[in-house]
């Protein structure tokens, strides 16, 4: 069984990171599985892990009164799930609920961050691991708010 | 040019506000050729004309066949036709999808919402003539389940061997178990060789600048790029100048650009 430092260095969200910093931030982290249907957090909740999907399908669901949870993001292999813990107040504003069998790397969000604030090349280079997604995601949901295929 | 008019045969209901129309000419009677991408001019009477993709099967000679969204009063007038009652045609007109050019290569296909229209003559092509072609995927996306054009056939396609379909939507339920997101983020699922692949892409503009760009940060250039473009056709043979494109008309120049062509254009405003 591939050990936590060795599942980062494949996973495209931390393969640009440093060995060191890779070897560092593994102790933060571990091997989790979700099954179908398993909530991986809820709107409102402690956002306290955020997670490295592997294998599997997430869906982000946002819920209204009166109408059935509606996804605007599924987050699939390869992609980072959460961003909430990154700043306060450390909540989720979504839903995040795996649609099949899924394997993820989940960290310790007061982990991480300590060893953040204790080497800010270390907050650095995980910065830069998170703004990519991160823009991108914006952009998508600019696209649709925009309803471009509706116009 | 004068429109003809073939007796609607059947309505296919393909979302709340998309329908297909299929018309047939009389017994003895013969349609002109049509090639994927090509539009005609679909007329209602006392209410005007409007171009709209041929979205039916270029081998299939006996019948014609437009997919059209209900948006404005030609289109809704169009839509109300029952069977029987006639459709004022004329066409076909414009430039196709260069699918002889593409004849050896991979052909990467972008539609988005009511875009899979004018593609699905080009995927008939592609299914017909296999041999022809490298690797072949279509990737496409709807603002939800219930605006996905074509699902049984989408159904189909998907289970075609060597035929990538992935189908993404913006927001979607829990019985919606495919992808929900932008189109874009379906390139890197797919397996094509960027270096020999041929991408047709059709939708709304704001979804081909960005499909464009995603494109070409893969490493693909502006020539393997096509893109179908739409504006305000009247006249459908470069006479009216109502969908000038900057040096180009779109009905006749088009509506199939090749991008390096169309690139400059559509990062101005106001063209």
């Amino acid at each position: 069984m591939k050990d936590i430092a060795e599942l980062l260095r494949q996973h495209p969200f931390t393969t640009e990171l440093e060995n060191e910093i890779i070897e560092l931030i593994a102790g933060c982290a571990s091997n989790v599985v979700f099954q179908a249907n398993d909530y991986i957090f809820r709107e409102g909740g402690d956002a306290d892990h955020f997670h490295l999907i592997r294998h599997g399908t997430v869906a982000l669901e946002m819920k209204g009164p009166g109408r059935d949870p509606l996804s605007f993001l599924t987050i699939k292999d390869g992609d980072m799930l959460g961003s909430n813990w990154l700043l306060p107040p450390y909540r989720w504003s979504f839903d995040a609920r795996a649609v099949e069998l899924t394997r993820a790397v989940a960290f310790e969000a007061t982990c991480l961050r300590a060893k953040c604030e204790a080497d800010h090349h270390v907050g650095y280079e995980m910065m830069k691991c998170f703004v990519p997604p991160l823009l991108e995601r914006l952009q998508m949901a600019r696209f649709q708010a925009a309803d471009i295929y509706g116009a | 040019m004068l429109p003809r008019f073939l007796p609607v045969q059947r309505r296919i209901r393909e979302t709340a506000d998309v329908l297909s129309l299929i018309a047939e000419p009389p017994e003895g009677e013969k349609l002109p050729v049509f090639l994927p991408g090509q539009f005609n001019m679909l007329y209602a009477f006392g209410v005007g004309e409007v171009p709209i993709s041929i979205s039916g099967d270029p081998g299939e000679r006996g019948r014609l066949v437009h997919t059209i969204r209900d948006v404005g009063a030609v289109s809704h007038a169009l839509l109300q036709l029952k069977r029987n009652e006639p459709l004022g045609i004329r066409g076909p007109f414009g430039k196709p999808w260069p699918l002889d050019q593409a004849r050896g290569a991979d052909i990467l296909l972008i539609a988005g919402g009511i875009g899979l229209a004018p593609l699905r003559p080009v995927i008939y092509h592609l299914l017909a003539q296999r041999h022809s072609y490298g690797r072949i995927a279509l990737l496409y996306g709807a603002r939800s389940p219930a605006d996905l054009l074509y699902h049984r056939e989408l159904e189909r396609w998907r289970r075609v061997p060597d035929f990538q379909v992935r189908v993404t939507v913006d927001h979607a339920g829990r019985d919606w178990l495919g992808d929900v997101g932008v189109v874009t983020r379906l390139l890197p699922k797919i397996n094509l060789d960027p270096a020999d692949t041929v991408v047709m892409l059709c939708g709304p503009e704001i979804m081909i600048r960005f499909s464009t760009q995603a494109l070409l940060d893969m490493g693909m250039n502006t020539q393997q790029l096509y893109v179908s473009m739409e504006r305000n056709m009247q006249c459908a043979t470069g006479s009216c100048g109502h969908c000038q494109f900057g040096p180009h008309f779109i009905c006749k120049d088009g509506p199939v650009f090749r991008y390096d062509r169309v690139e400059a254009l559509l990062k101005r405003d106001e063209i």
